[in-house]
C-alpha cells in the first residue's frame, strides 16, 4: 500500500510486520520515532504477541534484546549515536553470542561536541562488533531492509543493524510501499533458533574461552561474515521476487560502465550522487557511482569489479578517522587487490552538514583533474580553521619546563610541532 | 502424686539446624539434604578452596529448582561465578544458563522472562544473579530498572564485599576498614573508608517490589525458605546473599560458614524480609557475638589487631555499626538483650 | 536442539565440568572418623551411651535397650542407681546442661520390663561350664555376658536372695525390688543356674567339680568398726547389718532418735532409711565437712529434705547411755580433720556404724597363687585374673571404686577374659579411639533445650514410705532427652557435610549409611569438617 509517511513510521510499520516479539525502547534522536511508532501499535493491538519494554539505557535495550533473544523470542530494539556507544560492550557480545537481533542506527554524529544531526560516526564506531551492517539509500529501502534484516539474520544466527541515516530518512515523508502481513510472512518464516535458553535442554550459553579457542571463535565469526557474502544477494534477490523491488543486496553500481571516475557511498547520500553522476555524464564527464548497501561484509570482490574499469575512486564519506582520514575509503582499498588505482577520501556531511550537488560536482571535477588530496575535508571554512590553528599554535609552548626552557635558550635544536604546518604540508 | 506436675514438653531434634536429619519429616529437611536435589553447579568447578560463591550459588539455584519443579532458567553476570563455572570447554551448570556482560545481568533477565511469556512458556521462571560488584555498582542501573518495571525476575546477589575475580577491588558492598587491593590497609585510615557504600537490599525495597529479603550461607534453613517463597511471588524480587570469600578476606577456607554465621550473630548482617518496601519479618540473633569474634580471623582485617596496637576506636565503630542493626531491625529477643 | 549447530566454545554442554578432577589440589582430606565420646570414656560398665540413645531418639526403645544390653544386662537397676558419672563428663553440660542419660536408660531398661523384651544369646554352646560366686552385680553380669557368649554358667551365693548390694546395700525408695527381681530373673531365664544359701568354700573342689572357670565376686560384706568409749550404751549397730535386716523384713527397734556416722553414700542410705522406720531425728555426724564428704551431693540434699540433721566436722568421742559427746573438728589444709577439743553432747537412743566394708578372703586364702593385698582385696592382673589360672576375680573385692556400675564393669571384662582364657587366647578389646572433646563440635546446629527433671514423690511420702522417690520419664520425655544428645564424635547423619560442600563432593549413602568423600573433586576446603556438628570428620594430610 502506497502512502506518504514519515521514514520512522514506515521503519516502524515494516517491524512490525516482521512480527517482533520483544521491543525494547530508549529515547534517542533520530530514532525515537520508530520505537515510538512500533509502541503503539503494540499498545492499540495492532502487533499482538509483542512486548513492549521502556528500558532504563541503550546498554539495557540491547541486554533485554540479548535475552529476549537467546530465549527464542524475535528481538528488535533502534537507538543513534551516543546510545550505540552506550551500549556498545552489548553489541559486541550479541554478535558473540550468534543472537539475530536487528536493531534500527538512525545514523547520528557522536560528541563532543554533541551534535543530533546525521552523520555516519555512530555505526562507523561499531562496524567491528561483528554485526551485518547495511545501510539503507531510501525511505522505502530502510523500511524494507529490515525484512531482509529479520531473514538474513535468522538464517546466519547473526545480529543485522540497519542503518538509517538521521533526519534525512527518518524524519522524511516519503512515499512508501508497505507490504502486506502474507506477504512478509511468505518471506520471514517464524523464527526457528539455532539454541536457547530451555530448561528442558539446559546448556550453557555465554562461556568464558582462553587462548586456546579463542582464535578459532573469532575467524568463526568472520567466516559466518564471508557466508554472508553468499546469502545477502540471494535474500536481496528472492525479496525482489517476492515484493517486486530492489532492495538491500551487496552494493549497487551507477553507470559505471567505462567510468574514469567512481563515486563510493554509503547511504542516502547515494540518491543526490546518482543526480549529479546524471548530470555530469550529461555534460560528458565520465563518471560513475558504487552504493555499498552492506558495509558489513564487505563486498571484496564485487566492489572490485564494480571499481576495476576505474581510474580513479572518490570515497565520500560521512565520518571521519582522526588522524587517517577515512575508513571507508580504507576499506575499498582493500578490494583494489592488483589494481593500481587511487582511492581517495572525501569527508563531507558530518553533523548533519547539507551535501549539495554543487560540492559533489567541484569533486568530480578536482578528481578528474588528479587535483584531489588524498583526504579532502568537503566545503571546510578555511578561514575559520586558519584562524583557530593561529590562536592554538601559541597555546602549544606549554609543556614540560625543561623543554620549554630549551626552546627559548636554543630554538634551532627543538622541533616544533605546528599543526599549521603540518596541516600544510 | 508429685510436687510439680511434669514440665511442657518442647520437641526438639538433634541437630535442629542442620542440613537434614534423619529425625525430620523429609518436608522439613532442606533442599540440601536431598540426593534428588539439583545440583545446579556440579562438581568440578574451578572456584576456590572454600568458595562462599559456588556454595550460596548452588544453595539458591536448587531451592529455585525445586519451587519451580524445574522450569527455571538462570542468567549471570560477569563475575566469579561465571569465570569459576564455564571456562571452556567445561560448564558445571546442569540448568539453562546464559551470560552475557558484566553489568547487564537484570536486563538480559528481563528480556529472557518478556521471551517466555511470548512464547508461551509461562511456566518457566527467571533468576538472574550477580556478585556484588555486578549488582550494586555495575549491574546497579539495569538493577533498578528490572526492578522499576517489576519485570518478573529473582534476583540474587552474591555478596562477598569485593571484586574478587579481578583480585579484590573495593566495591560499594566493601565494608569499613576492610582491606583490599584499592583500599590498602597503609595510612593513617587503613582499609576502606567509613561512611561509604550503599544497601542494596534497602535501596531494593525502595522500589516497592513485591520481595526483599537478605540470607546467608551460614542459615540454609532460613536461605531456602526465602527462596521459596520468592519463587512463589512474581514480579521483581531480590535476594542478598552474604558468601564470605576465603581469598579476598584472607580468612581460612574451612571458616567460609562460620564467618557467615558471625556475620549474622554479630548483626553485621542482618537478615530480614521486607514485601512492598515495608520489612515483614526478622531472624533473630541466636547466640550475639561482639564483632570482633568476627573480624578478627579474616586477613582483611587484620591491621585492627596488630599485637600492642590494637585499633580498639575502629573495631568499636563497627561494633556501632552492628549495634544499630540490631536496634533498627530488632534483632535480638527482648528478653535477651 | 542439534549439537552439530551449537555456537563452538562458547555454548557447553551441562555438567561438563565433570571432567575436571579438582581433587589434585587438595592437600588435606576430610576423613570419617567415630570419636570415643565423652560419656562412653567415662562409663565404668564400658557403655555405648551415645549409640544406644541414637535408638532412643528416634523411638527405637527395642533397639536402643538392646544396644544397651550389649554392655550391661540391668538397665533399669542402672537407671536408678548408677552415679552416672557419665554426666559429668556430658559434653552438652558446657553447653546448657548434661543429657539425663540414666533417666533415659532407666525408661528403656522399665519399658524393656514392660514389654517383656528378651536379650538374644548370640554365641553357639562352646561345651564350657563356669562357676560364678556371689549373685550381686558383678556375678549376676558376669553371668549374663558368659551366657551370651555360649558358655553354662552357675552362680553359687551364699545369701538367701540374689541381688547383693543392690539388694542388701540400697534401699527400696531408690530401687524398687520389682525392678530389681525382673532384671535378675531375666538373666535366670537365659539359662543360668543360681544356687542360693551355697557358700563357696573351696576353690579348688570347685574346679575339681567340672567347672573350667571360676568368677569370684562375692563384695565387701564385713563392717568396719571403730572404737568408741561406751558405758551403758543404747544399741550399737552396723549399717550393712540394718540395711540387710531392713530388707528381710527383720529390722530392730531403734528408738525415736539415731545417729548414723560416717559420710558415705552408705551413711545418707542409712539414715534415709531410719527416718522411713519412724525415727523422729535421723541425725548423721560426719568429722569433715560437706565438701569432704565421699557421698553424692544430691544424697546428701535428699536426705536433708526429708529431715535428716548432718553434723558436720564432729566426731564421737563417747557414749554415756543416750548421751553422744561429740567433739568438733576441723578440717586442715590437707583435707584432713583435726580435732579441736571443743565438744558437745547428741542425745540418741541408737548408733549405726557406717564406716564402710572390707572383704571376707578367707575362702581364698589356701588357694594357691591368690595373692591378698594389704587392705584386705584380692589382687588381679589386667585381664581380671588371680594367680590361680582360671580363677577370675572382680567387683568390690578386688581394688577398684565400690559402686554397682563399677561391678558391672567387672562382670563384662571378667567374662570376655574368662571367653578368651577358655578358648585358649587372650581378650584383646578394640583400642580407643580418639577422645570426641567439645572442641570438635560446632554446637551452633543444636538448639537450645533444657534438660527433662524428673519429677520427685512427695517429701511427705519421702519421709513415711519406702516408695521409689525419683519418678521416670515418659516416652515423650525420653525421647526428648534422648535428642538432646550431641552424638558427640559420631555421625547421626544430619547431612551437614552432603549440604555445605561447595564442591558437591560428599556422597550420600541412604539412611544408616552414612557419607563418602568424593576425592576425586573434593579440593580439601575442610568445611565440612568445620560444620560437622559432631566432629566426626577428620582432616588428615594428604600423602602422595
Amino acid at each position: 500500500m502506497l502512502r506518504q509517511i514519515e521514514g520512522s513510521q514506515g521503519i516502524a510499520e515494516a517491524v512490525a510486520l516482521c512480527r517482533p516479539q520483544v521491543v525494547c525502547a530508549y529515547p534517542i534522536t533520530p530514532q525515537t520515532h520508530i520505537v515510538e511508532g512500533v509502541g503503539a501499535m503494540v499498545k492499540d493491538g495492532r502487533l499482538t504477541n509483542c512486548e513492549f519494554i521502556n528500558v532504563e539505557s541503550e546498554f539495557a535495550a540491547m541486554s533485554v534484546a540479548i535475552g529476549a533473544s537467546a530465549a527464542g523470542a524475535r528481538a528488535y530494539t533502534a537507538t543513534a549515536s551516543q546510545g550505540l556507544l552506550f551500549m556498545a560492550e552489548a553489541v559486541y557480545n550479541a554478535a558473540g553470542l550468534g543472537l539475530p537481533i536487528v536493531m534500527t542506527v538512525g545514523n547520528r554524529a557522536i560528541g563532543a561536541p554533541i551534535n543530533i544531526w546525521n552523520d555516519h560516526s555512530d555505526s562507523m564506531a561499531l562496524k567491528d562488533a561483528g554485526w551485518i551492517q547495511l545501510y539503507a539509500e531510501t525511505n522505502q529501502e530502510a523500511a524494507d531492509l529490515h525484512i531482509i534484516a529479520f531473514r538474513l539474520a535468522e538464517e546466519l544466527s547473526c545480529p543485522v543493524m540497519v542503518c538509517v541515516d538521521g533526519f534525512i530518512l527518518t524524519h522524511a515523508f516519503e512515499r512508501i510501499d508497505t507490504p502486506t502481513q502474507a506477504q512478509v510472512d511468505a518471506f520471514l518464516p517464524p523464527f526457528s533458533p539455532v539454541q536457547m535458553l530451555d530448561p528442558d535442554d539446559p546448556y550453557s550459553i555465554g562461556a568464558m574461552v582462553g587462548p586456546e579457542a579463542f582464535t578459532e571463535v573469532r575467524y568463526l565469526a568472520h567466516q559466518k561474515q564471508v557466508d554472508a557474502l553468499e546469502v545477502i544477494p540471494r535474500v536481496a534477490a528472492e525479496f525482489q521476487a517476492a515484493f517486486g523491488r530492489e532492495a538491500g543486496g551487496l552494493l549497487r553500481s551507477y553507470r559505471v560502465d567505462g567510468a574514469e571516475t567512481v563515486l563510493v557511498a554509503l547511504g542516502s547520500i547515494n540518491g543526490t550522487i546518482k543526480d549529479v553522476v546524471d548530470a555530469e555524464r550529461a555534460k560528458g564527464v565520465s563518471v560513475g557511482s558504487v552504493c555499498i548497501g552492506s558495509f558489513r561484509p564487505f563486498p571484496l570482490a564485487e566492489l572490485h569489479d564494480a571499481l576495476a574499469g576505474a581510474k580513479r575512486v572518490v570515497c565520500i564519506e560521512k565520518s571521519l578517522a582522526p588522524g587517517l582520514g577515512g575508513m571507508l575509503a580504507s576499506n575499498v582499498r582493500m578490494a583494489m587487490r592488483g589494481l593500481t588505482t587511487p582511492v581517495l577520501t572525501v569527508i563531507a556531511g558530518l553533523g548533519g552538514r547539507p551535501i549539495t550537488r554543487t560540492g559533489l560536482t567541484e569533486v568530480i571535477r578536482a578528481a578528474g583533474a588528479d587535483a584531489l588530496d588524498d583526504v579532502t575535508f568537503l566545503d571546510l571554512n578555511r578561514p575559520a580553521i586558519e584562524a583557530q590553528l593561529t590562536r592554538s599554535a601559541g597555546l602549544r609552548e606549554s609543556g614540560p619546563i625543561a623543554e620549554n626552557l630549551l626552546k627559548a635558550l636554543n630554538p634551532g635544536l627543538v622541533r616544533r610541532v605546528s599543526p599549521r604546518k603540518e596541516a600544510g604540508q | 502424686m508429685t510436687d510439680d506436675t511434669p514440665q511442657k514438653v518442647r520437641f526438639y531434634q538433634t541437630g535442629t539446624h542442620t542440613v537434614g536429619n534423619r529425625l525430620m519429616d523429609e518436608a522439613a529437611r532442606t533442599v540440601q539434604a536431598s540426593p534428588d536435589r539439583s545440583n545446579a553447579i556440579t562438581s568440578g568447578h574451578r572456584a576456590c578452596q572454600g568458595c562462599g560463591e559456588a556454595l550460596g550459588a548452588r544453595y539458591a539455584l536448587d531451592a529455585a529448582m525445586r519451587a519451580s519443579g524445574g522450569r527455571m532458567v538462570a542468567v549471570n553476570a560477569t563475575g566469579c561465578l561465571e569465570v569459576f563455572t564455564t571456562p571452556s570447554p567445561e560448564s558445571s551448570w546442569q540448568i539453562a544458563w546464559l551470560h552475557s556482560v558484566f553489568g547487564n545481568a537484570p536486563a538480559v533477565a528481563t528480556g529472557v522472562a518478556a521471551a517466555m511469556r511470548m512464547r508461551g512458556k509461562t511456566d518457566v521462571r527467571v533468576v538472574a544473579q550477580g556478585g556484588d560488584g555486578g549488582t550494586t555498582d555495575i549491574g546497579f542501573g539495569c538493577l533498578s530498572g528490572m526492578f522499576e518495571r517489576n519485570d518478573d525476575v529473582l534476583y540474587i546477589c552474591y555478596d562477598n564485599e569485593a571484586y574478587m575475580n579481578t583480585g579484590v577491588q573495593r566495591s560499594s558492598a566493601t565494608p569499613p576498614a576492610a582491606r583490599t587491593a584499592t583500599t590498602q590497609a597503609i595510612g593513617p585510615h587503613p582499609g576502606n573508608i567509613f561512611g561509604t557504600g550503599k544497601n542494596m537490599p534497602r535501596i531494593a525495597m525502595a522500589h516497592n517490589i513485591p520481595y526483599v529479603a537478605t540470607a546467608s550461607v551460614a542459615d540454609l534453613h532460613d536461605l531456602e525458605a526465602k527462596v521459596t517463597r520468592a519463587m512463589s511471588i512474581g514480579g521483581a524480587r531480590y535476594i542478598h546473599i552474604f558468601v564470605p570469600c576465603p581469598l579476598g578476606w584472607g580468612s581460612a577456607s574451612h571458616d567460609t560458614v562460620k564467618l557467615a554465621r558471625l556475620a549474622v550473630e554479630s548483626g553485621l548482617f542482618p537478615l530480614f524480609e521486607a514485601e512492598h518496601g515495608e520489612v515483614t519479618a526478622v531472624k533473630k540473633i541466636r547466640h550475639q557475638v561482639p564483632v570482633e569474634d568476627y573480624l578478627r580471623p579474616q586477613g582483611r582485617f587484620r591491621h585492627l589487631f596488630r599485637e600492642g596496637h590494637e585499633d580498639r576506636p575502629t573495631i568499636e565503630a563497627i561494633q556501632r555499626m552492628a549495634d544499630a542493626n540490631i536496634r533498627r531491625y530488632g534483632l535480638v529477643e527482648e528478653d535477651a538483650a | 536442539m542439534n549439537d552439530h549447530t551449537l555456537p563452538f566454545a562458547i555454548t557447553l554442554d551441562p555438567g561438563s565440568s565433570k571432567q575436571n578432577h579438582t581433587g589434585s589440589w587438595r592437600s588435606e582430606r576430610p576423613v570419617y572418623v567415630d570419636r570415643l565420646p565423652p560419656c562412653n570414656h567415662q562409663c565404668p560398665a564400658g557403655e555405648n551411651i551415645q549409640g544406644w540413645l541414637y535408638h532412643a531418639e528416634s523411638g527405637d526403645y527395642a533397639e536402643a535397650w538392646r544396644a544397651l544390653m550389649r554392655d550391661n544386662p540391668m538397665p533399669a537397676v542402672m537407671g536408678r542407681v548408677c552415679y552416672h558419672t557419665c554426666e559429668t563428663a556430658c559434653n552438652r553440660g558446657k553447653l546448657d546442661e548434661a543429657v539425663s542419660i540414666h533417666s533415659v536408660e532407666r525408661f528403656l531398661g522399665d519399658y524393656a520390663v514392660e514389654h517383656g523384651l528378651t536379650p538374644p544369646v548370640d554365641a553357639p554352646p562352646s561345651g564350657k561350664r563356669v562357676l560364678v560366686i556371689g549373685a550381686g552385680p558383678s556375678g549376676l553380669s558376669a553371668a549374663y555376658h558368659l551366657t551370651r557368649l555360649g558358655h553354662a554358667v552357675t552362680i553359687r551365693e551364699a545369701g538367701p536372695m540374689a541381688g547383693g548390694m543392690m539388694r542388701f546395700g540400697i534401699p527400696k525408695y531408690r530401687l524398687p525390688r520389682e525392678v530389681l527381681d525382673a532384671e535378675i530373673a531375666r538373666i535366670l531365664a537365659m539359662g543360668v543356674t543360681l544356687e542360693l544359701n551355697t557358700k563357696v568354700e573351696d576353690i579348688e573342689a570347685a574346679f575339681a567339680e567340672g567347672f573350667d572357670a571360676v568368677f569370684t565376686a562375692v563384695g565387701a560384706h564385713l563392717a568396719k568398726r571403730t572404737e568408741i568409749p561406751a558405758h551403758a550404751a543404747g544399741r550399737i549397730l552396723d549399717a550393712v547389718t540394718l540395711l540387710q535386716q531392713v530388707e528381710m523384713g527383720e529390722a530392730p527397734q531403734l528408738g525415736r532418735r539415731v545417729i548414723v556416722y560416717g559420710g558415705g553414700n552408705t551413711a545418707m542410705d542409712v539414715a534415709r532409711t531410719v527416718r522411713r522406720m519412724g525415727a523422729d531425728e535421723a541425725m548423721i555426724v560426719y568429722r569433715r565437712s560437706r565438701k569432704e564428704m565421699p557421698a553424692h551431693e544430691f544424697e546428701a540434699a535428699e536426705a536433708e529434705e526429708e529431715g535428716v540433721l548432718i553434723h558436720w566436722l564432729r566426731t564421737i568421742k563417747g557414749i554415756e547411755g543416750a548421751d553422744f559427746t561429740v567433739e568438733k573438728m576441723v578440717v586442715d589444709a590437707d583435707g584432713r580433720p583435726q580435732p579441736t577439743g571443743e565438744t558437745e553432747v547428741l542425745e540418741a537412743d541408737t548408733l549405726v556404724l557406717a564406716l564402710g566394708q572390707d572383704v571376707d578372703t578367707t575362702f581364698l586364702t589356701r588357694v594357691e597363687g591368690v595373692q591378698i593385698a594389704k587392705d584386705g582385696v584380692v589382687s588381679v592382673d589386667a585381664h581380671m585374673m588371680t594367680g590361680r589360672p582360671g580363677l577370675f576375680a572382680g567387683g568390690d573385692m578386688v581394688p577398684a571404686e565400690r559402686t554397682v556400675t563399677v561391678a558391672i564393669g567387672h562382670g563384662k571384662k571378667a567374662a570376655r577374659n574368662i571367653d578368651a582364657w577358655l578358648r585358649g587366647g587372650v581378650a584383646d578389646p578394640a583400642p580407643k579411639q580418639e577422645l570426641a572433646a567439645f572442641e570438635n563440635l560446632n554446637t551452633w546446629y543444636y538448639d537450645d533445650a533444657p534438660r527433662s527433671v524428673q519429677a520427685q514423690l512427695s517429701l511427705i511420702r519421702r519421709q513415711s514410705s519406702f516408695d521409689e522417690v525419683v519418678e521416670g520419664l515418659t516416652e515423650e520425655t525420653a525421647q526428648y532427652e534422648a535428642r538432646r544428645c550431641m552424638s558427640c564424635g559420631n555421625c547421626f547423619e544430619c547431612d551437614n557435610c552432603f549440604g555445605v560442600c561447595p564442591d558437591n563432593a560428599v556422597i550420600k549413602l541412604g539412611p544408616g549409611n552414612r557419607f563418602k568423600i568424593d576425592y576425586d573433586y573434593c579440593k580439601g576446603c575442610g568445611i565440612c569438617v568445620a560444620e560437622c556438628p559432631c566432629g566426626a570428620i577428620r582432616m588428615e594430610p594428604e600423602v602422595d
